[in-house]
């Protein structure tokens, strides 16, 4: 079959921009799992995809703003989050998505990441984590392990990794899951939940990368590295983030925060209310 | 009847700063993103008193890098927006202005310009971002950049950075210094009809036919916004019309970064303000802009006096700078002076244009914008 056939009669052609496939992922990327599961979500929920926003920054992960058939935003490197808040605020009837990676989100954009989920703006972050700088040829990053290998730890990494769902959480996030990319149905309903929830929501996706960080590191092919996941996940719900450090043994998925606090646009619509009612009082008299 | 709130009335007493923010809501401002510093902050705290009245957004950030990558997420969310800052905070900008100009985002940067380099003197005026207004982000392209030397002019040219942002699809930047940010001064605010305002302009095509980056015969792209139902991507890789990034076809970065330089080349004269003083029979003009024009004018006037046939060439917009004007007026002149906050950026610009006429530079850094005096005895000078 030809390429526009199968993007034509594909279950999910009306979610993507078929001029903008094939996609540049490799095979075997979580990638493509996580973009997956997140039109899923959409489907399912029959959200209207004229009010959906997808914003994403710098590297392999940021071109999926590019691929979803909403409207999309390909911001610098970092800043995904900060655009994100500016459109959120200037038009709450958008539904307002960040699908970045855990460099863009964590070392170049950490700041915003925990000022948003401080002020618990009513946006949803997915991080495609893969521990590493993919599309510059497999450099360490804030979620590298120890000891691991990468074009800039050529002896092996000395800096300790951040454990993500611990600072989303510390930082304020109302919803905060992990999973890993084999867990798609998971995926997909934490996906769901948090578009259903009004706050600053995170959600980490482990994903494999067996172009670079999984073959530097002798992890094997992607089949190998979904095993991996499957041996060593483990599923606990309401686990404490800031024990859930990801070790080589094992990695603790599922909701680890699911609260309710007033969001960012809430709070300011109602501030804007009272001054404006004030105002009036005072015009009428 | 329900009263205006966004558009002051009457004759105000303001200062530069709270001038802007007025500017700002009058040219329909709804968005405010930012981060405090001296000497731009009384611009935010008026935002933010005056913007919840309104219906708006006042939104701090935690720093200046984030502060306008809202600003140009809540211009795509179809709001006019804006920010304020000074040098130190104008550095941390310079990486999104550059998505700001790939994108084609409206939007408004007032920079308070202060002394640097560095943290430098928060409180003291300066010239000294000039250059960087005009080159600071990587790459090409060309920037529009307004000098106002009066509070009224805070703000009126505020809200003529507006219109120009939104005619254009670019930011504009407002190029003031902390001794007009802080003047106080009398600003009548013109009847709201009076007022005019410009809104960019909308696609005129069905969604399925929209083409985000097309251009225009005015080298412009027709601006849709997130929610309407186009459905577009914008991207700051290098894109073609559909907004597809093309990141190793030379021929569309060639044909890209052109149309953004041309959209602003192409309509210099229709963008440029400037003002001629005494200059019909002038033999030496100094070319002022900003505060420093205020000392110039008395300076001509002082030299005038005494038979010196001399005359201002003020700039009102600095960026694009106004080449073939300054090359005419070159021709006619003995000289020209150019008194300058910095230790000589705009002055560069003149020389270039100038040719072979004497261009004298009249540098002046610290506390105090130039005195009338000095530029008058440099006058003197020159014309001997």
């Amino acid at each position: 079959m030809k390429k526009s056939n199968i993007l034509q009669n594909h279950p999910f052609a009306k979610y993507l921009r078929q001029d903008r496939m094939p996609h540049i992922w490799c095979e075997g990327c979580g990638n493509g799992i996580l973009l997956n599961s997140f039109i899923n979500a959409l489907d399912e929920l029959s959200i209207d995809l004229d009010k959906v926003v997808v914003v994403s920054g710098i590297g392999c992960i940021g071109r999926a703003a590019g691929y979803v058939n909403v409207d999309s935003f390909h911001t610098t490197h970092g800043r995904a989050i900060a655009f994100a808040t500016g459109v959120k605020l200037a038009n709450p009837e958008l539904k307002v998505v960040v699908i970045s990676g855990d460099g863009d989100l964590f070392a170049i954009g950490g700041n915003h990441f925990i000022h948003a989920a401080r002020r618990n703006v009513d946006i949803k972050v997915i991080c495609a984590n893969n521990f590493t700088y993919g599309m510059t040829g497999g450099q360490y990053g804030p979620t590298t392990p120890l000891e691991s290998w990468t074009t800039t730890t050529p002896y092996g990494s000395i800096e300790h990794p951040f454990n993500l769902v611990h600072l989303a959480a510390a930082s304020g996030a109302i919803y905060v899951a992990r999973w890993t990319a084999l867990q798609v149905r998971r995926l997909k309903n934490s996906i769901k939940k948090s578009l259903q929830k009004e706050g600053f929501s995170f959600i980490e996706v482990i994903s494999p990368c067996p172009t670079i960080y999984d073959r530097y590191n002798k992890l094997g092919t992607a089949t190998d590295v979904m095993r991996l996941f499957k041996q060593i996940s483990q599923v606990q719900h309401g686990y404490d983030p800031s024990k859930a450090v990801i070790t080589k043994n094992q990695i603790m998925v599922g909701e680890f925060m699911d609260i309710e606090k007033p969001s960012y646009g809430r709070l300011l619509r109602e501030m804007t209310i009272r001054v404006q009612e004030k105002l009036k009082g005072e015009e009428s008299k | 009847m329900e009263k205006n709130r966004a558009v002051l009335q009457g004759t105000h007493f303001l200062s530069g700063d709270l001038a802007c923010a007025e500017g700002a809501l009058a040219a329909g401002c709804e968005f405010f993103g930012g981060y405090p510093i001296t000497p731009a902050t009384e611009i935010a705290e008026r935002m933010a008193s005056r913007l919840p009245e309104i219906g708006g957004v006042y939104l701090q950030m935690e720093d200046e890098i984030a502060s306008l990558a809202a600003v140009i997420g809540a211009s795509y969310a179809g709001k006019k927006a804006m920010t304020a800052t000074s040098g130190p905070g104008f550095s941390l900008m310079q990486e999104n202005i550059g998505l700001a100009i790939m994108t084609e985002t409206p939007l408004v940067i007032v920079n308070i310009m202060r002394g640097g380099p560095s943290t430098g003197q928060p409180t003291m005026p300066s010239q000294q971002d000039v250059m960087q207004a005009r080159w600071g982000s990587h790459g090409d392209y060309e920037i529009i950049a307004l000098a106002p030397s009066s509070v009224q002019e805070m703000f009126d040219l505020t809200i003529e950075s507006f219109n120009l942002a939104e005619t254009y699809r670019v930011p504009v930047m407002l190029l003031a210094d902390a001794t007009i940010g802080h003047m106080w001064e009398r600003v009548k605010i013109p009847p709201k009809e009076e007022i005019h305002l410009s809104w960019r302009k909308k696609p005129e095509v069905a969604p399925d036919k929209y083409k985000p980056f097309k251009p225009d015969e005015n080298l412009v792209p027709p601006m849709a916004c997130f929610g309407e139902g186009y459905r577009f991507h914008a991207t700051g890789l290098t894109h073609n019309e559909e907004g597809a990034p093309a990141t190793v076809s030379s021929e569309v970065q060639d044909r890209l970064v052109r149309r953004l330089c041309n959209k602003i080349r192409r309509n210099t004269k229709k963008i440029m303000k400037i003002e001629e003083i005494m200059l019909d029979d002038a033999e030496i003009v100094v070319l002022a802009y900003g505060i420093t024009s205020r000392a110039a004018l008395s300076a001509v006037r002082m030299v005038r006096k005494e038979g010196i046939k001399a005359g201002l060439l003020r700039l009102v917009t600095i960026w694009p700078f106004p080449e073939e004007l300054v090359a005419q007026i070159a021709k006619k002149s003995r000289a020209i002076v150019v008194p300058e906050m910095n230790c000589g950026q705009l002055v560069r610009e003149v020389e270039r244009a100038a040719k072979t006429t004497p261009v004298l530079l009249l540098s002046k850094l610290g506390e105090e914008p130039h005195r009338p005096s000095e530029i008058s005895s440099a006058l003197r000078k020159a014309i001997k």
